[in-house]
């Protein structure tokens, strides 16, 4: 039996489908048989993330409402075999599915598969229980502002209440210099505000962009330190102890500012 | 680095984002409404008005968190300023 992971937020753009994105095929990369699935219904991005838009055929909602077989919805993903993509619908809108049938389905997949993350849409409402439905544990993604840290304690509360007790916490786009300066909340400041396990820390990446252009997640490229800390992230999911990445990563100085002219990539 | 910081004495913004996002939360977190505290407001001016004689404009009730350093559990902290004590309150 496999497990089911909602990655959640409650505020939107802190980089939820990012985060799906990644750690699934991170996940897979590690060799474990992966699905990802877009709870966004109305608004499917996953999709683009991982570059599968154009194989879509049937989705999620035709898998509720008996048009096609789940496998069928299944896309296979480009780089990686044991990796796939349940897309949702983009014509239909939330109340198409119900938590009901979406814990059936999550139940259905975790016979295949050792992990089904949930890509959960923002907001607190159906669709966020719909998401939710189905899960074993949560993700809680944040960024250092304060409105995405007082939504995230808000779904921390939501959580618990439906009895979703394991639940860990990402940092997003944490900027190391503007922590250095006091001028952003930092990883301490964050945990000690909303009382959560600490799963990831991710540091702001311009790679980020540019996989997400391409729609090849920054966890398959070697050189993106975002990618290396969702790499992080997926080994911790397993259950591994790895150490959370060293604040000051990037040297600064002279000597530093020298090197890095010279050995631009 | 900046000098101009080094001299000021202004609160690096982190440590005013997490007051009052600590503030907000025990707000959220208690789920309490203004007119909640309006009508604790109204009750305890009732109460109290039966011992002493307060200045209503000035009380003050507001929800904040236990102790110094307490993040856990809420507290209510009013601030009743009395004008005179009512003869049989003594």
């Amino acid at each position: 039996m496999g497990v089911a992971i909602v990655v959640t937020s409650g505020k939107g753009g802190v980089g939820k489908t990012t985060t799906t994105a990644n750690i699934g095929t991170a996940l897979a990369m590690l060799g474990n048989k992966v699905v990802v699935v877009d709870a966004d219904t109305g608004l499917r991005n996953l999709d683009l993330h991982l570059g599968l838009e154009n194989r879509i055929v049937y989705n999620l909602v035709d898998v509720v409402e008996g048009v096609c077989r789940l496998k069928q919805a299944l896309i296979k993903d480009k780089r990686y075999d044991n990796l796939f993509l349940l897309p949702t619908a983009q014509t239909k809108d939330k109340t198409a599915v119900t938590p009901e049938q979406m814990q059936k389905l999550i139940d259905d997949l975790k016979k295949e598969f050792d992990y089904i993350i949930i890509d959960c849409p923002a907001g607190i409402e159906h669709g966020f229980e719909n998401a939710v439905a189905g899960a074993d544990r949560a993700i809680v993604v944040t960024t250092p502002e304060v409105s995405a840290v007082r939504d995230a304690d808000r779904i921390i509360g939501k959580l618990e209440a439906k009895g979703l007790e394991d639940h860990q916490l990402i940092i997003n786009r944490i900027k190391y210099e503007m922590t250095k300066k006091g001028e952003m909340l930092n990883i301490d400041d964050m945990t000690d505000i909303l009382a959560i396990k600490l799963l990831g820390i991710i540091p702001e990446d311009e790679k980020i962009v540019i996989s997400t252009n391409r729609g090849e997640p920054a966890v398959t490229d070697e050189n993106s330190k975002a990618g290396k800390a969702y790499r992080n992230v997926a080994r911790r999911i397993m259950g591994e102890e790895v150490p959370f990445l060293e604040l000051d990563e990037e040297p600064t100085g002279l000597f530093a500012s020298i090197k890095k002219i010279f050995f631009k990539k | 680095m900046d000098l101009f910081k080094f001299f000021s004495k202004e609160t690096p913004s982190k440590d005013v984002a997490k007051e009052r996002l600590k503030l907000i939360l025990i707000h959220d977190r208690a789920n309490v409404s203004p007119q909640f505290l309006e009508m604790v407001k109204g009750d305890i001016i009732r109460v109290i008005s039966d011992y002493a004689e307060i200045d209503e404009s000035g009380l003050e009730i507001k929800l904040t968190r236990a102790g110094e350093q307490g993040t856990s559990s809420p507290a209510l902290v009013a601030n009743i300023p009395i004008k005179k004590m009512k003869e049989f309150g003594r």
